[in-house]
């Protein structure tokens, strides 16, 4: 069996199924720490998936699956800097993280989210690149991010209209809301609505019939109806970036950085 | 099952939620009370809200958007946005 245990994240290949888990504290914020793990995970997973039928995503944090980018430490870190290079480190940041959703995106195996808890911004994001979601009903999937004067950055709005409608789209952006596991399958969004605490152990049973399959028949059927967009995905880029030169970012981000609370930008 | 939770007044919903917060939070029952700040009594932060919102959400099978719960702290003002959800 090949593994992994990195300070963020774990990984395990055997009896044809990948499983990675992120677990960094408080809940999976993705940042400095983890991409580069992530990072690390894609490029082994070029040579797994040759041995594997699925990938499944899960979180070890009780919290939630991922609460999304860790916005503490982009505010941090680009307090520092010149206007220009915040702006070049954090196209930098993104382009990376892009390759690593577009890898996992566009894996020719099955993967599957399993989600517990909350799946905010980035964590939403990375939900969406799956092609199956299983969600416990703790589950709760938002797009927070205007309420920080941004968009999403990590793929989400053309991942998001490329699974459902656009009225719902529109919803979960314009409003920020977040939406529970049930209104979530409602829309189209979960496969999958499981007790509390089951999300894991379905995704592996789903798992487990994935590789009753062929493996290439799976693979081109995948390709066939989960077309990447990128040209797309390159424009959100692009409206992120320009959306976060603005005063009201700052604002935001260092009203979220002062708070000690969780979701400090909730209700 | 409609037509009974249409039934419900504030009170039942009161104590519904009540019910509700003190079993989940661990949180004897007889210490909470409608006025009570739900933030303070429970020790709970934006997450654990967002938890309580989940579970009031399956108990009473109505959707809530969280921007609704905007200013509201308290039991019974929560009890009031759910029952014009009912």
């Amino acid at each position: 069996m090949k593994q992994f245990q990195g300070k963020t994240l774990s990984w395990k290949c055997g009896e044809g199924c990948i499983e990675l888990v992120l677990d960094r504290a408080p809940c999976n914020e993705i940042g400095s720490a983890t991409l580069p793990e992530m990072e690390q995970f894609v490029e082994t997973l070029t040579t797994m998936q040759g041995e594997a039928h699925a990938l499944i995503i899960s979180s070890a944090r009780k919290e939630g699956f991922c609460a999304g980018a860790d916005l503490r430490e982009l505010y941090r870190e680009s307090q520092p800097l010149a206007a220009t290079e915040r702006l070049t480190r954090l196209r930098e940041f993104l382009a990376r993280i892009h390759r690593v959703m577009n890898a996992i995106d566009s894996a020719p195996l099955t993967t599957i989210a399993a989600i517990q808890g909350i799946a905010f911004g980035g964590g939403f994001e990375l939900a969406l690149v799956c092609d199956l979601i299983i969600a416990d009903k703790t589950a709760r999937f938002c797009f927070p991010e205007l309420r920080l004067g941004l968009i999403p950055g990590f793929g989400g709005i053309p991942r998001l209209k490329r699974d459902i409608g656009n009225a719902v789209v529109r919803d979960l952006l314009l409003t920020g809301r977040s939406i529970n596991a049930t209104k979530a399958q409602s829309v189209g969004l979960v496969s999958q609505v499981v007790a509390e605490g089951d999300a894991l152990r379905i995704a592996r049973s789903t798992a487990a019939q994935l590789k009753k399959f062929d493996r290439e028949t799976a693979a081109a059927a995948k390709n066939f109806i989960k077309p990447i967009p990128y040209d797309e995905l390159r424009r959100e880029i692009e409206i992120f970036c320009d959306l976060f030169t603005r005063p009201a970012v700052e604002a935001g981000l260092r009203k979220f950085s002062e708070s000690a609370d969780a979701l400090p930008y909730l209700p | 099952m409609a037509k009974y939770e249409q039934m419900k007044t504030l009170q039942d919903t009161t104590n519904e939620v009540l019910d509700l917060a003190a079993t989940h939070f661990k949180v004897p029952r007889e210490q909470l009370t409608p006025d009570d700040d739900f933030f303070k009594r429970l020790g709970i932060n934006s997450l654990q809200a967002l938890d309580l919102l989940t579970r009031i959400e399956q108990h009473f099978h109505i959707e809530l958007p969280d921007y609704e719960l905007q200013g509201v702290s308290d039991f019974r003002t929560l009890a009031e946005r759910i029952q014009s959800r009912l």
